[in-house]
């Protein structure tokens, strides 16, 4: 006889309902983030290698010549790269939570239906949700403190502003975070999904957010994407933290509430949407 | 439901680990499972036969307690799933019938990862899962990504998955499709074991083998609804013959043939290959064939199987 069958005691004996009705997320998380784990290194190094490429080319280079034509505190009255920075730690954030949330949805309900198996545990829906949701945010804020660490060392964010900007790029992370996740959930199985968000969606966001100048050097009419971008928000609100960057206060209450509002929408859709798939 | 707690509190009776009474299963217009009523007993062996489609993986969503029933009564582990899901679940084990492991976590992860979702402890599933490996006999892929494993062995390791919580009900959704048979055999033997500890099994399976070697009781369903009901040997003894005569004419006669077949046997079933001549003396039925001049290209005499009472029951063979 196996020492399967010796040792059996039993469920009814061995398992606490109780407890994973109450961590139930967490377990979800260390699932998330031992997968995770396993690209560390990649992650890491696009963590750090990304926004060292990013100064040295944008803000440094084409630093230079905003400086040299604009002067040395010619845009929003700080130099390119402080400028810049609070731009790329938003744009970061957003990507970063974005990441993992989007690919483990579609690998959890397609690739390896991961999702199912998690459900025919004590694991509900909502779990899984909130367990996806806080190892995305753990890698978010891996990624912002990453960016932060770089930022510091070029001298483009204030030390001071970290902790507030941290906060904030969070916020940002979450809220996007959010939509993503309420949006991915309705994938059956298309790879071509990201490729399309990608280049219609992400890109023209990421573009159109005032990251690289402000969003009022665009013609008015491109500027509702900046308007209607997490990433404008979150920079717009990344630069008043950062260096003072001037902004009425009804505007960065706006910023704030945008973002919160995206994260609770998001979540209040993923929900029903994550049960009813897993119920299929 | 005070009916079935007088039933689970008599001594007389065992315990009701499942009792469904009309449980239905709509998806819009399309019923999936069609008011169908059964029970099952702790340490029992259930089976649910029947082709694909018959509602056999829709009845199991619905035990495991992540499918809502449409209509009727569905009671499981004395509680209802639709009030009580998480806590059902945590007391159940489920192997899918599509292998869901996650491919870039080890097969020691994989069995870490699940056990941790039920909460228990890392430190005790350390054991749990040499238990465990030692049961799907992956002693040696412990370290192994489950990507780089084969299809018997990706088997093996969802149901070892599947007990890692000791569960008191363990759901198997075809659990030997794509292993080999010495594999079969072995899992068959390790499952049977489970019951001495008081596992109670709910298989799917259109295996008739299967179904007779691991079933204490088994319903054939077809089209959402329970046809028959009882132990395979019970349902092979009232629903067909102790023995089967199968005799080929090549394909294009066997329709013209079997009208000279009748009155041989106590029933025929003329299928596109071959004719079936259910008799209680097999040798006996074809000698009769022999001697009225019918020279058959093949014939084989066996006993009957599940496989004869389901194409009794629906006029149809169970895999098409």
């Amino acid at each position: 006889m196996s020492t399967i069958h010796k040792n059996w005691q039993g469920a009814a004996k061995l398992i606490d309902p109780t407890t994973p009705m109450r961590w139930g997320a967490f377990y979800v998380a260390e699932f998330r983030i031992r997968g995770m784990l396993k690209w560390a290194a990649a992650i890491v190094a696009f963590g750090l290698g990304n926004p060292v490429m990013y100064l040295l080319s944008i803000g440094v280079g084409i630093g230079a010549m905003v400086n040299n034509s604009q002067g040395s505190h010619g845009i929003d009255g700080v130099p390119y790269l402080t400028f810049l920075a609070p731009a790329l730690l938003a744009t970061a954030a957003i990507q970063g939570a974005m990441d993992e949330v989007t690919f483990p949805t579609i690998e959890g309900f397609v690739w390896t239906k991961m999702f199912y198996s998690i459900n025919n545990t004590a694991i509900s829906s909502k779990q899984i949700v909130d367990g996806v949701m806080l190892s995305a945010m753990a890698r978010c804020v891996l990624q912002v403190m990453l960016y932060e660490l770089i930022l510091v060392a070029f001298g483009a964010l204030p030390l001071a502003s970290l902790p507030i900007l941290t906060l904030a790029s969070l916020l940002a992370g979450w809220g996007f975070a959010a939509v993503m996740l309420s949006v991915t959930v309705f994938i059956k199985d298309d790879d071509g999904f990201f490729a399309i968000v990608g280049r219609f969606i992400l890109t023209p966001m990421f573009m159109f957010s005032g990251t690289y100048f402000p969003l009022a050097a665009l013609p008015i009419w491109l500027q509702w994407i900046g308007w209607v971008s997490p990433v404008w928000h979150a920079t717009d609100l990344g630069r008043a933290l950062s260096y003072g960057h001037k902004v009425e206060p009804w505007l960065l209450v706006v910023h704030v509430v945008y973002l919160a509002a995206i994260g609770v929408v998001g979540m209040a859709t993923a929900y029903p949407q994550f049960k009813k798939r897993l119920a299929e | 439901m005070p009916k079935t707690k007088a039933k689970v509190t008599d001594d007389s009776s065992p315990e009701l680990m499942i009792v469904a009474k009309g449980l239905t299963k709509t998806y819009g217009d399309f019923v999936a499972v069609d008011g169908i009523n059964f029970e099952v007993k702790k340490g029992e062996a259930f089976g649910l036969l029947g082709p694909n489609g018959a509602g056999k993986s829709t009845t199991m969503k619905m035990i495991a307690s992540t499918s809502q029933r449409s209509g009727g009564e569905l009671t499981i582990l004395g509680k209802d799933p639709n009030q009580h899901g998480p806590e059902i679940r945590a007391h159940l084990g489920v192997v899918p019938q599509q292998d869901n492991l996650d491919r870039e976590l080890k097969v020691w992860e994989n069995l870490m990862t699940y056990g941790r979702f039920f909460g228990l402890k890392s430190a005790w599933l350390k054991t749990k899962i040499d238990e465990l490996l030692e049961f799907a006999q992956l002693e040696d892929k412990r370290n192994v990504k489950t990507e780089e494993l084969s299809g018997g062995m990706k088997r093996r390791l969802t149901i070892a998955r599947g007990l890692v919580n000791e569960p008191e009900i363990l759901m198997l959704d075809e659990p030997t499709t794509g292993l080999d048979p010495q594999a079969r055999h072995i899992l068959w033997d390790r499952l049977f074991r489970l019951k001495e500890v008081g596992v109670t099994l709910v298989i799917t399976t259109h295996y008739m083998d299967e179904a007779e070697q691991l079933c204490d009781r088994l319903v054939v369903m077809d089209k959402g609804k329970i046809m028959a009901e009882g132990s395979p040997a019970e349902l092979i003894k009232t629903y067909s013959s102790k023995e089967v005569l199968e005799v080929r004419f090549g394909s294009d006669n066997n329709k013209t043939m079997a009208k000279q077949l009748k009155g041989i046997g106590d029933r025929l079933e003329i299928l596109p290959d071959r004719i079936l001549v259910y008799t209680e003396d097999g040798e006996a039925a074809l000698k009769k064939i022999l001697a009225a001049g019918m020279h058959p290209i093949t014939s084989l005499v066996r006993r009957s199987s599940l496989e004869d009472v389901f194409l009794r029951l629906t006029g149809r063979t169970l895999v098409d």
